[in-house]
Parts: structure tokens; C-alpha cells; sequence
């Protein structure tokens, strides 16, 4: 062909005769590419500079040393700081501390205090260091100073000498601003005080959260590590930086792959779209394709054709995506900060970085994406037969691969046997290949299966039914290729929005029966919202249950454990639990040894299923935890669900726990009232305390509504992602009617001649129309509840390791339903209404 | 210039269509094809042209055995050596008339200034001088098959394979168009082979033969070759 001038004037005769079929696959092709890269490039920013924000609290050490729990007994640091091999060791001692007036998820309502030792931090941890008054230069080690990031101050809305009011348990503690830090992250809120301050006014006196060590040169850094992970025993872990980032990472992996695979779905759903588009497109060109093989072109060079028309589109689509996708994130950061619902990167200012190579790996998706859907319509055109192709009538023989149903079988029966594989690296790969594969059979058996229905249909119905319903039912059970390639837009799209409607109604409904199972008391007391440094004493508790109004008082105590150095610690949470049937105090699953069996000589815990997953703390293992000063042994008498603890919890009873730990302060209580006593009149009494200021109230449904919607508002970005699908949805619906219709000019101007009227004609679309989207639809409903237990029972489990019940949302998926058969009716009418606009002499001597 | 050996044909289900066929064309012949239908005439047409492939026998252009040849090769033959005339034209609708008649001197790599030449002589020598921009759309039936003669001839092939060209033409119309395309071949110094139904129109060529059963045999060809001389 001379100079691709062959080429470009087929391409742009195409383009300018269907430019809109063009436009919507461009489109298809840049909103899938765009949210992909947008959520990508958000992610990516907030975990880095999440990555980053710790970096900057741990500085520049070789290792650092902490405890299972929060702290651990200051007594180590001197062992360690004179060991050999040890060039330095930093103290540190951090806390979340309370501030009091504020109310929300804990990341809102507490600052995050380190207490430095400025003379061993100074190296270690130079940017964190306090900058004083210039005639207070011996504020660093004051014991009523703090240093405030940029950030922490102006949420905070302090300045240098301004007092600052934090709660320690029921007491207020009040320090002074006394200046600035070196150098912090943008929107890092953190605060820096003496340790021995710190240790002093947060009524931390000789415990420490960490102590970070610098190596000397030439020591072997893994050998170090491992005879002093011998030597500190069960009850210390001793953590590298590599350590460190892999549990931030972990922190919120889970959430960020499947938020990606979610973006994905848009994509995945435009590549149907081009499909179904250039299955059609190739079909009503299949004369003209003849005719070029005819006068020369060989098949390498009809296909090379084809697949350039695809690898244009796929090129503009990509770019464009890029730009758009760059253009959201962007934007999404400036607004929203690094936080996409998950609540993993609240309190920090990422900002977006064009990254080249993950840029050249979302262009290369969508430029592969359009260059599969058009690869199979571009192989089937090089290599028909010319000669036959030229004959008018053979567009359905085209299409007739599509009827085997064995490709189909196959997708479906692999996608089936993935479900039962185990996720690799804490993510349900399987799981979504098993989700791919299912579509891809589910859309792939359409041709047969809409055969079968319409014919069925085809043979009850046409006995009564008018003309014109039974030439629309001829043609859909005569030429089922061409409706299932239609239909492939609308099951892709409706099938992945049911799936993921069941799973987040599922989700939601069990979180919020979870609720109700959890919150059984009248009213719910905590000290001063949140923070490490709260707690009630056992003067406090006594004096809280004799309040007047109450009948029953439940109190809480919960720490963090850390296990394993590269996942995020852990909850424990002592409290009463009914020995008789501990079903009743907490939401259990069916795992669950009857307290008569349980072995006298371990104590029981009841674990979350995410401690299954993670940890292997399966239903009866004995194991021992690092509670209290000697390991005691610990029998797993239960396992319970949790939607709030995603990386594991731990329940024991308060009495069991504060034997061995020796700790006698509680958290929060949970309190049942007498009758006819209102929680109105018993907060009143509880005000009236000593401590009753530091007290703060919540009923049962008060918490219910907040968790509710802080679940709808992480759920947020999925129905935006959803509603991007049904928009590509309804554009691949759009695309294919009009593209038949085209391709139907002939047929409609025959119609006409042998005396069917313009209205029948488009009464004919519409019911053709109206039939494919209903099949469409119901086939798009078995597929996604299909789908649906696939999320469900094994993407959700795998990924967030907690199970939920099954409930279906029919009324948002009828009205979903509606919309996508009302738009396909009225898009089938637009399309016929051009086509039997034009001449029907002239339609029918049409050359094409 | 073409040759047919012994060529036998059946149609997928089975239904023999030509057996055992042999025919010699010369240089520059022009030859009329009739028969009944679905005795193989447009069969015939695309086994010569190479998009079909006999059942036994060979078919050899200027000594070239185009049934030993692969797609591709019998692609590159077909698209120097061969004409087509369609009944349905076949003319691309997004095209210009100027883009659908230089189609096969770009399918062989002519260079620009020749492909602009022979266009603007085609396109006079059909009489649309000056309409080279218009799309198809805009013309009628019969110019719409000038425009298919143009393009069959623009690259000089050395023979023109037309199918029923005047079958969707009213008689006035057929009859400018055969002598078209019989002025343009003889001209173009090219080979012809016309199937049609039609009596009248298979007198347009020099010789007229008809396909049976038996294979072709010439009819009329002294009177037929008369008749055009008289014209």
C-alpha cells in the first residue's frame, strides 16, 4: 500500500461518516483509563507520603526496639545503650493524646506526642527537634513545653507561648507552645516534648513506646538483630525499617488494591464496549473489506487495518485518560487530601507525582484493551472469503464463531475451580481472575443462550402477537450473534453493578446487624473521646457504677498488641463476657468451643476471624500472648466477627486480664438502666461527678448512625466507580443499537417497500430493543449475583478478612434496571427514527 | 493469457457445478459468458480471479499457475493483473469518486503524479470530468457503474472480470456502459471476460460462449463478432 495514503483515507472516510461511534469508544476507553490512573496516582500519593510521615517519627536509626504492648518498662534502655555494638540509643516515648472539645474517629481528636531525649534524638532524629524562643533556649527541656508542627498549629489554632489543654484519663494536663519543630511533612500534626516531661505529665513515668538504636559501623545488622530478638524474648520485637514500612503498607493494601480492581472495572467494562463497537463496525463494512481483498489487499494488511482503526482509538482514548485521570487526582488531593473513603490516610497533604512508568502501564491497558476488542472482529474480516462477503445477507455468518458455546464453558468452569484457590500475598488474585472469567464466559455464551430464549419465545408468542412483534422476534431468534454482541454492553456493565450493589448491601446490613449485636447496653461511656493516655481508675469505676439510674455497668479496657513487627498491631479488649454463652456478649460466628469443654488449665480468648487468617489462631490452639509479665497459656475458645478491627482482635475477660497484667484501668463502660431512668437523667448524674467533665456519652443509636455513615462514606467512591460502569454501560448500549441500526438501512428500506410503516418500523426497534435489554438484564442478574458471591464469600474474606451474610438490594436494582431498559428503548428508537428518516428507494439501492 | 485445465468445482453441499473444464483466452479477447443460473458462472469468475480455489484442474495467467499460489500471492496477482465489474457496484461510500477509482494503482504503489494523472484521464474518459470530489451518493446507478469501469481499468490489468455490470441498469443506460467498458478494454490493451444473462449484452463482446454441464462452448461468434464490427 503506498505510504499508509490507502490507509488514512479508509480511516478518515470511517471516522467521518461514524464519528460518533468513534467518539463513544475514545470516551469508553479515557473514563476507564482515567479512574484507573486517578485512584492509582491518589493511592500512591497518600501512602507515600504516609511512608514518609513515619520516617520522619523514627529518623534515621538501624533499628528500633518495642514492646508487644504500647509501652514497656524503661529499664531496657540503659542495657541496651551501653551494649556492644551499639553507637546510640534513643528513648522515645509516643502517645495519641486526647483533646478535649473534639469528637470523631480517633485520627481527629488526638495529637500525636513524641517525648525526645534532644541530646541522643539529635542524631537520630534531627528534624524533630524543638526550636525555642531565642531567650528561652532551655525550653526543650521543660517539663511544661511543646513543640507544635506548622500543621498541629493551625488545627489546634495556637501559637508560640499560647497554653495548650490535652486530657490524661479524667484529668486535664495544660502545656505551653513554646515553638516550632525543625522540619516536618506538610499536614503532619505532631508535637515533641522532653521525655522525661512527657513521661511526667502523661503519667507515663519510666515506660517508653520504643527505643531506636544506631549500629556501629562494620556490625552485621541481621546478626544483631537476631541474637537480641533471643536474648529480649516473646515480649519485645525488635524492627528494621524495611519492617516498618511493609506494616504501613499492609495497613491499608487490601483496601487500595481492591479500590483499583474497582477502578479497573470501568475499563474492563469499556473494553466490552469497544468490542461489541468493532464487532459491528466490521460487520457493516464486511462488503467493503471484500471488495478491498478483492482488489488487492492482502489479509495481513486488512487486518493490520483493522487493528491500526482500533490502535488509534485505544491511543487518543489512553492519552486522554491520562491527562483526565491526572487532572481527578489532582484535584481529588487538593480537596479531599490522600483520603478515598478507606480512613487510612487522614491528617496528611500528599500531592500528586506524574509517574512516567505507572503513566506507561495504564496507556498500555488501555491501548491493549481497545487492541483486544478489536482483534477478534479484525482476524474474522482478513480471513473471510471475499467472494461470498461481497453477496449481500452474510453479516450473520460473520458473526456465527460466536454461537459455539465450548470458549464459553471453558471460561466459566476455570473461573469456577479459581474460587477454591487461597489468595496469594493477603489479596484474592484468584478471586478476581475467577470474576474476569466469569464475565468473560457469562457475555461469551450470550449468542447461544439468547438463541435458545428467543426462540423459545419466538414459538409461545408469535401465535398471538402482532406483525411487528413477531418480525422483531424473528430477527432476534434468526440473528442472535448480532443482539448478543449488542447485549455484551449491557450484561458487562448491569452484571458488575449488581454484583457490587449485593456485595455492599451485604456488607452493610451485616455491619449493621453487627451493630446491634454489639451495643446492647442503653449507654456508652468514654474518657474524653480517644488517645493512649485515657482511663478511668478503680476509685472512678466505683464511683461511676453507684451513680443513681444504673443497674448494670460493663467496663472496657482496651490496649494494642503488636504480634509480628510487619502487620499493625493488634486489639486486645478485656471485658465481661457471659461464660454461659459467650454468643451473648459478642457477635460470634459458628465457630465455638461449649464452655464445658474448655481445657482448666489455659485461659480462654475469643479471636476475630481476621486473627484466623492472619495469625492461624484457628478454634481450639493453644498459644501463649505477651500479657502480663510471665507467658501464660491462652486456648482460642471462639472465634467472633468484627467489621472494626480489619487487622485482628483479641476479647478476654476484664477479670483474666487485669490478674495478669496487673493493670486495673478501664477504657469506656458500657451501662444498662434502670427502668423508666431516661439516659438523659443518668448523663446528668454522671456530669455531676468529680470527673464528669472528662466524661463523654453515646447511645446505642447515636454510634449506629455515626458508623453507619462513616460506612457510607468510605462506600462513596464506589458508587461513584459504579456509576461510571452503568455511564459506559449505556454509552456500549448507545453504540450498538445505533451501529445495527446502520447497518440496517437495507433491511428497513425493504420493509418499507413491501408496506411497513415508519411508525411499525420503529415500533419494531423499540420492542427489539426493549427484548435485548430485558434479556440483557435478567442473564446481567444471575451473572452478578454469581459475581456477588464471588465478593462476598471470597474477595471480601481474602481481602478483609471478615465474612458477612447475603442480602439482595432489589429496589435500587430494579431502579438501575428501569433506567437501562427505558435509555436502550429510547436509544433503539433514536437510531431507527435516523434510519427510516432518509429515502427508502434510495436505502434499498444502497450499495452497502 | 489465461488458461483453464481440466477444472472441476462443487459447492459445499456437494452440488457439482463444473466439470472438467478447459478454455484457452487470448491476448486481448473479449469474451461473453452465458448460462442458466447456478450453472457457475460467477464460480467461474472467482476461480479465475483467485478467490476461490478449484477442485481439481489448474488455472495459469501468462504462465503463472494461480491455483499453486498462496492467499497473499494470489492477492499480489490479482490486485496487477485483474479488473472487477460488479452488478452491485461496490463503490466505498466515505470515499470520493477520485479516492474509490485510484484505489488499485495505490493498492500497487504507483507513485502520486501518475495516480493523479490517470484519475483525471479515467475520470474524462466516463464522462465525470470535474466530479471527481462528489461522494458516491450523489450520483445515479449508471454513473456509479462508470466510476466501478474506471477503477477496474485505471491500473491497466491485463483482464477484466465484470459480473452482471449492467444487471441493476435500465437498457438505455446498460448499453452506454457495455460500450464503455468494451471501448476502455480495447483501448487499455486488456483481456475481458463479461458473465451475464443477457443475450444482448453478451453480444457486446467478440465472442459469446455459453457454460453447460459439457463446459463452454462459442455461439454466434461470426455474427456476433459481425454485429460490433458493423457498430
Amino acid at each position: 500500500m503506498r505510504n499508509g495514503t490507502l490507509s488514512s483515507w479508509l480511516l478518515l472516510g470511517e471516522w467521518k461518516a461514524h464519528l460518533v461511534q468513534a467518539a463513544v469508544v475514545i470516551t469508553a476507553i479515557a473514563l476507564g483509563v482515567a479512574l484507573g490512573f486517578a485512584v492509582h496516582l491518589v493511592n500512591t500519593a497518600a501512602i507515600n507520603e504516609f511512608l514518609a510521615v513515619t520516617k520522619s517519627l523514627s529518623g534515621q536509626s538501624d533499628l528500633q526496639v518495642r514492646g508487644t504492648q504500647a509501652t514497656f518498662d524503661e529499664l531496657l534502655y540503659p542495657a541496651l545503650a551501653q551494649r556492644n555494638g551499639v553507637e546510640l540509643a534513643n528513648p522515645v516515648l509516643e502517645l495519641d493524646v486526647a483533646i478535649p472539645g473534639t469528637t470523631g474517629d480517633r485520627k481527629n481528636t488526638t495529637l500525636k506526642i513524641l517525648g525526645l531525649d534532644i541530646f541522643r534524638a539529635s542524631s537520630i532524629s534531627p528534624n524533630l527537634i524543638g526550636m525555642p524562643a531565642e531567650d528561652r533556649q532551655f525550653d526543650t527541656l521543660a517539663n511544661d513545653a511543646i513543640f507544635l508542627s506548622p500543621a498541629a498549629m493551625e488545627w489546634l489554632r495556637v501559637k508560640r507561648g499560647d497554653p495548650l489543654q490535652l486530657r490524661v484519663g479524667t484529668q486535664t494536663v495544660m502545656l505551653r507552645v513554646a515553638g516550632g519543630l525543625v522540619r516536618t511533612r506538610a499536614g503532619q500534626r505532631i508535637g515533641v516534648m522532653d521525655i522525661g516531661a512527657a513521661q511526667w505529665r502523661f503519667n507515663r513515668i519510666g515506660e517508653l513506646s520504643r527505643i531506636e538504636l544506631k549500629l556501629m559501623q562494620g556490625i552485621n545488622h541481621d546478626v544483631f538483630k537476631a541474637v537480641l530478638t533471643q536474648e529480649l524474648g516473646g515480649q519485645y520485637l525488635v524492627i528494621e525499617t524495611a519492617d516498618q514500612e511493609a506494616r504501613v503498607a499492609n495497613m491499608s493494601r487490601a483496601y487500595r488494591v481492591n479500590l483499583n480492581m474497582l477502578a479497573l472495572v470501568a475499563l474492563f467494562t469499556g473494553a466490552f464496549l469497544v468490542f461489541s463497537t468493532q464487532v459491528l463496525s466490521v460487520v457493516r463494512r464486511r462488503h467493503q473489506f471484500a471488495l478491498l481483498r478483492v482488489l488487492g489487499l492482502t489479509r495481513r494488511q486488512l487486518l493490520g487495518q483493522i487493528l491500526l482503526e482500533g490502535a488509534i482509538l485505544g491511543t487518543i482514548g489512553s492519552l486522554l485518560g491520562l491527562a483526565l485521570g491526572y487532572v481527578m487526582a489532582t484535584m481529588t488531593l487538593s480537596v479531599f487530601g490522600g483520603e478515598l473513603g478507606g480512613g487510612f490516610f487522614t491528617g496528611i497533604q500528599p500531592s500528586v507525582h506524574f509517574d512516567s512508568f505507572t503513566a506507561t502501564i495504564f496507556f498500555i491497558l488501555g491501548l491493549g484493551v481497545t487492541l483486544l476488542g478489536s482483534a477478534a472482529p479484525a482476524w474474522e474480516a482478513a480471513n473471510t472469503h471475499p467472494a461470498p462477503a461481497l453477496k449481500s445477507g452474510g453479516e450473520e455468518a460473520a458473526l456465527m464463531k460466536l454461537e459455539t458455546p465450548w470458549p464459553a464453558l471453558a471460561c466459566l468452569a476455570l473461573g469456577g475451580s479459581l474460587t477454591q484457590l487461597p489468595p496469594i500475598f493477603d489479596l484474592p488474585i484468584f478471586g478476581y481472575l475467577a470474576i474476569a472469567l466469569l464475565l468473560i464466559g457469562g457475555i461469551a455464551l450470550m449468542p447461544r443462550l439468547s438463541a435458545l430464549i428467543f426462540s423459545a419465545v419466538f414459538l409461545v408468542v408469535t401465535r398471538r402477537s402482532a406483525t411487528i412483534t413477531t418480525l422483531a422476534l424473528t430477527r432476534l431468534a434468526n440473528a442472535p450473534n448480532q443482539a448478543a454482541v449488542a447485549l455484551g454492553g449491557v450484561l458487562a456493565s448491569f452484571s458488575l453493578v449488581v454484583a457490587m450493589a449485593i456485595m455492599v448491601t451485604s456488607f452493610r446490613v451485616s455491619v449493621d446487624n453487627w451493630l446491634k449485636h454489639i451495643l446492647p447496653a442503653d449507654l456508652y461511656v468514654q474518657t474524653a473521646a480517644s488517645g493512649d493516655t485515657r482511663g478511668l481508675t478503680p476509685d472512678e469505676v466505683k464511683v461511676l457504677s453507684a451513680t443513681s439510674g444504673i443497674s448494670r455497668a460493663d467496663f472496657f479496657r482496651s490496649s494494642k498488641l503488636m504480634l509480628d513487627p510487619t502487620r499493625p498491631s493488634i486489639v486486645l479488649i478485656a471485658r465481661p463476657i457471659d461464660m454461659t454463652d459467650p454468643g451473648n456478649t459478642l457477635p460470634m460466628t459458628d465457630e465455638a468451643i461449649v464452655p464445658a469443654l474448655l481445657p482448666k488449665d489455659a485461659i480462654p480468648i475469643w479471636v476475630s476471624e481476621a486473627m484466623v487468617d492472619l495469625y492461624g489462631y484457628t478454634l481450639g490452639k493453644r498459644l501463649t500472648l505477651p500479657i502480663g509479665v510471665s507467658a501464660s497459656s491462652f486456648v482460642v475458645a471462639g472465634v467472633w466477627r468484627d467489621y472494626g478491627r480489619q487487622f485482628g482482635a483479641i476479647q478476654m475477660q476484664l477479670t483474666d486480664y487485669q490478674a495478669l497484667s496487673g493493670d486495673l484501668k478501664v477504657n469506656d463502660a458500657a451501662l444498662w438502666l434502670q427502668t423508666d431512668v431516661t439516659p438523659s437523667q443518668v448523663i446528668t448524674s454522671l456530669k455531676r461527678l468529680p470527673f464528669g467533665s472528662a466524661l463523654e456519652f453515646s447511645e446505642p443509636s447515636q454510634i449506629r448512625a455515626l458508623s453507619l455513615n462513616i460506612f457510607d462514606r468510605s462506600f462513596k467512591i464506589t458508587y461513584l466507580l459504579e456509576a461510571v460502569a452503568i455511564i459506559i454501560g449505556l454509552l456500549g448500549v448507545a453504540a450498538s443499537f445505533s451501529a445495527q441500526t446502520l447497518a440496517r438501512t437495507k433491511e428497513f428500506g425493504i420493509l418499507r417497500h413491501i408496506g411497513v410503516t415508519r411508525r411499525q418500523i420503529l415500533s419494531m426497534q423499540a420492542i427489539e430493543g426493549g427484548l435485548l435489554t430485558g434479556l440483557g438484564i435478567v442473564l446481567g442478574f444471575v451473572l452478578g449475583w454469581c459475581i456477588s458471591l464471588i465478593l462476598v464469600f471470597i474477595v471480601n474474606p481474602q481481602s478483609f478478612h471478615w465474612t458477612m451474610q447475603l442480602n439482595l438490594p432489589w429496589k435500587g436494582l430494579i431502579a438501575v434496571a428501569l433506567v437501562l431498559l427505558v435509555s436502550a428503548a429510547l436509544t433503539a428508537l433514536v437510531s431507527g427514527r435516523h434510519a427510516v428518516s432518509g429515502n427508502a428507494i434510495r436505502a434499498i439501492r444502497e450499495d452497502w | 493469457m489465461l488458461e483453464l485445465r481440466h477444472i472441476g468445482k462443487a459447492y459445499a453441499n456437494g452440488q457439482r457445478v463444473l466439470t472438467d473444464l478447459s478454455y484457452t483466452l487470448g491476448d486481448k479477447e473479449y469474451v461473453s459468458i452465458m448460462g442458466e443460473s447456478g450453472v457457475g458462472k460467477s464460480t467461474l469468475l472467482n476461480l479465475i480471479a483467485g478467490l476461490d480455489t478449484p477442485d481439481s484442474g489448474e488455472i495459469l495467467i501468462d504462465g503463472i499457475t494461480i491455483t499453486s499460489l498462496d492467499d497473499d500471492a494470489a492477492t499480489r496477482l490479482r490486485r496487477k493483473q485483474f479488473g472487477f465489474v460488479f452488478q452491485a457496484f461496490h463503490i466505498l461510500p466515505y470515499l470520493t469518486l477520485r479516492q474509490n477509482i485510484a484505489l488499485p494503482l495505490l493498492l500497487n504503489g504507483a507513485p502520486r503524479k501518475l495516480i493523479e494523472e490517470r484519475t483525471t484521464q479515467m475520470l474524462g474518459e466516463i464522462g465525470l470530468h470535474g466530479r471527481g470530489q462528489n461522494f458516491p451518493h450523489q450520483l445515479s446507478g449508471g454513473e456509479l457503474q462508470r466510476v466501478a469501469i474506471a477503477r477496474a481499468l485505471i491500473h491497466r490489468p491485463k483482464l477484466i472480470l465484470a459480473d452482471e455490470p449492467t444487471g441493476n441498469l435500465d437498457s438505455d443506460t446498460a448499453q452506454q456502459i457495455l460500450m464503455l467498458m468494451r471501448t476502455e478494454i480495447k483501448e487499455n490493451g486488456a483481456s475481458g471476460i463479461l458473465v451475464t444473462h443477457s443475450h444482448a449484452t453478451a453480444t457486446t463482446a467478440d465472442k459469446v460462449l455459453v457454460l453447460t454441464k459439457n463446459g463452454l462452448a462459442p455461439i454466434e461468434s461470426a455474427h456476433t463478432k459481425d454485429s460490433h464490427q458493423r457498430r
